[in-house]
């Protein structure tokens, strides 16, 4: 009951400041939408339907760090979005390769646009099942960057570092979950 | 207890949050209650709009009006599909609108708008729409809001780089979002074969610059790519059109994969001018084909479908200099022209960059021919040569630019749902705000021409759940009006659209709300079953066709009591409005018809088929509310059998039951 209790008044302190704000005739465009819709496209409330890659990522405890990575570089409302996204996750596991230092300095606000450009490259707009993968097809990432698939055996590797684990259809495109972080080439 | 203790706390500080946000916002404007600046796009009752916003329908096949600032629907424009509300598609004389050499195609799929220009500016003549999935083209009347013409494009499949406009009008498009074998070809070819058999065209449709009558000047072929979207250049780029491609895979299966493996596609750079030359020197071969041309004439208040059975075709490999390929990042799909005509920015929807090019960088290009090879025959330019910049990490999944004449672009982005706005000199992004969510097109008034009024921008949303209140699994699409007067974007409005809207444009009023047509003049209706007064009703049989020549005026149908009509009897109720008063259509209705309602405008003559299916009586009436008697405007038509030999008896007033009885049914 506090909690609720908390959230009204939470709420009415909302509907005041934004009050405020609108009186002032100067609020920010960004305080205004805030205001509007807090969340974005993350937030909608929907248990009914299927899981969106992001919220498949987050029911996941084998991508804590993936989703954390997601959270700060911005990327959750865009990949709730209609997509359709592949998403080449990998696994905290995979991310546990990663030197730690490399890794806490990615998340840190300076680096932001490096850590988009990394997980971006791990995302491909359009929806594809490891069956319509070919060997030595190159598909090109949100970021811009190729890469490589390679097929063998049933096995699918990407860029010859990380292998596909398991893939998990989603309702806004497919997770393949992985066991390597890519690299985005650096010449791009 | 507890709860009920509970509930009261609550009831007292919401009441409570509710005085503090009264007090804190006193009666002011409708202003916080949107969350945005209300206030700017508050159109007081009675006031008019500043601009109208010509927004295409999407999957509804029609076109909407609506004012800007407010949001406000005026009116859905009949188009590509058939609309029980007014008869469109259902009349006899509207029927022949929505011929195609397929017959009858009561629907399309309306994705872009083109306002007519001459010189680079509105000129609210013509609003021009594309029928995305039969190939069409139709033209809009300003003056009237209504479908004027509608012209099929042959060689062709999935109309989508259409209607873009030059600046005088001299010509709208239609290039093909499906390559597809060729009209006079067999087409019953292997699928596979697309590489072979399938050609893209383009098709440059002239517009009359008196009656705005289309026609297909000349198609030119295209290698078999999908063409995506189109800009005419302006200013020092007019002669050139530009359009997207995609697909230069050719791939015929699985585009969503095999459409995307080349880093680059093209944007496709049509010299029409040159293209005109070759016309002229005979350079076009003649292909028979066969497609629809139907055109509503405004005396008859009836359309004609004629079908046309010839086009010029322009071929590139006899045609030098007419076409050039630019290679441009990942499916480019919106391909727009700033407003001076130097830049053409290309949005790839899979590209981290937006790519703009310089048409005099192109032209130098194009003179040093600094060409990367060729595309079956069409020289591809070096990407670098035309380039004026990219814009560098926009946002996720650009598609369309606007530009607001201050120098400035704002993209859509449909993966990150936002506007960027950035500046074309040095493409530095400057702002950005959120969309919600997920937005498609985008309108600056007067965009896409060589003076933008810029002062809003309207988002046009595919997505919108938790926006409104939900409506089970389908939801409205949105449309979002932002203040762009300012550095920095401001959203004001948040309202919801009808079909699903993809390109709009937007005018001012001024251009068009002081010639709006008021009503038809009935002494110039020529239509052959016109009635211009109540003495010219009548009825007449030929064979087992009946004509009825009606009229409606407040508060009377003439006839109204109509005997003699037999089972299959084929009825034809030619109505004629005699109202000579703006705003007073009258509609005519009658129990069992398998079509709709015809409404019929003040001096407009419609008709209305229908077969007899059994006997008995059948009423009929207004449906258009037109006066304090509007309920008494009705009539009766009697039903025999098919042998029968009641006599065709017509009449209003007169058909009174008989002084000594009071059953008045003959027998």
């Amino acid at each position: 009951m506090k909690k609720i209790l908390g959230s009204i008044l939470l709420l009415s302190s909302i509907f005041f400041f934004s009050c405020n704000d609108a009186a002032k005739e100067s609020g920010t465009t960004t305080t205004e939408t805030e205001t509007i819709n807090p969340g974005g496209q993350s937030s909608v409330k929907d248990d009914e339907s299927a899981k969106d890659v992001v919220k498949i990522a987050v029911g996941s405890a084998d991508h804590s760090t993936l989703v954390a990575a997601l959270k700060q570089a911005d990327l959750v409302n865009s990949l709730s979005n209609a997509g359709p996204f592949t998403v080449f996750a990998p696994t905290n596991a995979a991310f546990d390769k990663v030197p730690k230092e490399t890794l806490d300095n990615l998340m840190k606000d300076e680096n932001k646009a490096q850590l988009q450009d990394i997980l971006q490259y791990h995302v491909y707009v359009g929806s594809l099942k490891t069956e319509m993968m070919e060997d030595g097809q190159t598909f090109n990432q949100v970021n811009g960057g190729n890469i490589t698939i390679t097929k063998k055996d049933g096995k699918v590797m990407v860029n010859n570092s990380a292998t596909v684990i398991a893939s998990i259809p989603a309702s806004n495109g497919i997770i393949h979950v992985i066991d390597g972080v890519l690299l985005p080439p650096a010449n791009k | 207890m507890k709860r009920y203790y509970f509930k009261t706390h609550v009831v007292l500080i919401m009441t409570s949050a509710c005085l503090l946000f009264l007090q804190s916002c006193k009666p002011k404007t409708a202003q916080s209650a949107a969350g945005g600046d209300a206030s700017k796009s508050y159109v007081a009752p009675g006031k008019y709009d500043e601009f109208y916003n010509i927004v295409s329908g999407g999957f509804n096949g029609q076109v909407a009006v609506y004012g800007i600032p407010s949001g406000r629907l005026f009116r859905i424009i009949p188009v590509f599909s058939q609309a029980a509300e007014s008869g469109y598609g259902f009349s006899e004389e509207t029927k022949p609108m929505l011929n195609t050499s397929h017959g009858f195609v009561p629907w399309d799929d309306q994705h872009h708008i083109a306002l007519s220009q001459t010189k680079g500016e509105h000129d609210g003549r013509w609003a021009f729409a594309n029928g995305n999935n039969t190939p069409r083209l139709a033209r809009i009347d300003l003056t009237t809001f209504r479908t004027s013409e509608i012209l099929e494009i042959p060689n062709s499949a999935g109309n989508h780089a259409s209607p873009f406009i030059t600046e005088n009008s001299e010509y709208i498009v239609a290039a093909t979002r499906f390559s597809v074998p060729l009209d006079d070809q067999n087409g019953d070819v292997p699928i596979n074969t697309y590489k072979q058999n399938f050609k893209g065209s383009i098709s440059f449709v002239s517009v009359n610059p008196t009656s705005g009558e289309m026609n297909i000047a000349f198609q030119i072929r295209t290698p078999g790519v999908n063409f995506d979207l189109s800009r005419a250049g302006k200013g020092k780029s007019h002669g050139w059109f530009f359009f997207s491609c995609y697909n230069s895979e050719k791939a015929n299966t699985l585009l969503e994969v095999n459409a995307s493996q080349k880093d680059k596609d093209f944007v496709m750079a049509v010299n029409w001018k040159k293209a005109e030359e070759y016309l002229k020197a005979g350079k076009a071969k003649k292909q028979s084909v066969k497609y629809a041309h139907n055109v509503y004439d405004e005396n008859t208040h009836t359309a004609t479908s004629t079908i046309k059975t010839e086009v010029m075709v322009l071929d590139p490999a006899d045609c030098p200099e007419m076409l050039y390929l630019i290679p441009c990042p990942k499916s480019p799909h919106g391909t727009d022209v700033d407003p001076t005509g130097e830049y053409i920015v290309a949005s790839g929807k899979l590209a981290a960059s937006i790519p703009v090019f310089s048409f005099t960088k192109l032209q130098k290009a194009i003179a040093d021919k600094a060409f990367d090879g060729e595309y079956d025959g069409i020289p591809v330019i070096k990407y670098e040569a035309a380039l004026h910049g990219e814009v560098a990490k926009p946002g996720l999944g650009p598609l369309h630019t606007e530009f607001d004449g201050k120098g400035n672009a704002y993209t859509s982005m449909f993966v990150s749902s936002e506007v960027v706005k950035w500046s074309i000199s040095d493409l530095k992004v400057l702002d950005r705000v959120p969309t919600y969510y997920s937005i498609g097109h985008l309108s600056i008034p007067g965009g896409p021409t060589a003076k933008p009024h810029g002062k809003y921008l309207i988002a046009y949303n595919k997505i919108t759940k938790d926006r409104y209140l939900p409506t089970g699994p389908e939801l409205t699409q949105s449309a979002q009006l932002y203040d762009i007067s300012g550095e920095k974007m401001k959203l004001i409005l948040d309202f919801p659209t009808t079909g699903e809207p993809h390109y709009a444009e937007a005018i001012p009023a001024s251009l068009l709300m002081n010639k709006q047509r008021k009503i038809y003049k009935i002494e110039e209706n020529t239509h052959p079953y016109v009635a211009k007064g109540e003495g010219q009703s009548r009825v007449e049989r030929k064979g087992n066709q009946v004509h009825v020549w009606m009229t409606a005026i407040r508060s009377h149908l003439t006839p109204d009591n109509i005997e003699g009509i037999k089972v299959g009897d084929e009825v034809y109720f030619h109505v004629t409005n005699l109202e000579q008063d703006w705003d007073v259509p009258h509609g005519f209705a009658l129990k069992g018809a398998n079509t709709a309602e015809i409404l019929i405008m003040p001096g407009e003559t419609q008709t209305l088929k229908w077969v007899a299916d059994k006997p008995g009586i059948v009423p009929f009436y207004c449906t258009d509310f037109c006066s304090a008697l509007h309920q008494e405007m009705q009539g009766y038509l009697r039903v025999s059998p098919a042998g029968s030999n009641v006599p065709l008896l017509f009449s209003t007033g007169t058909n009174k039951p008989a002084v000594t009885g009071t059953d008045t049914t003959k027998k």
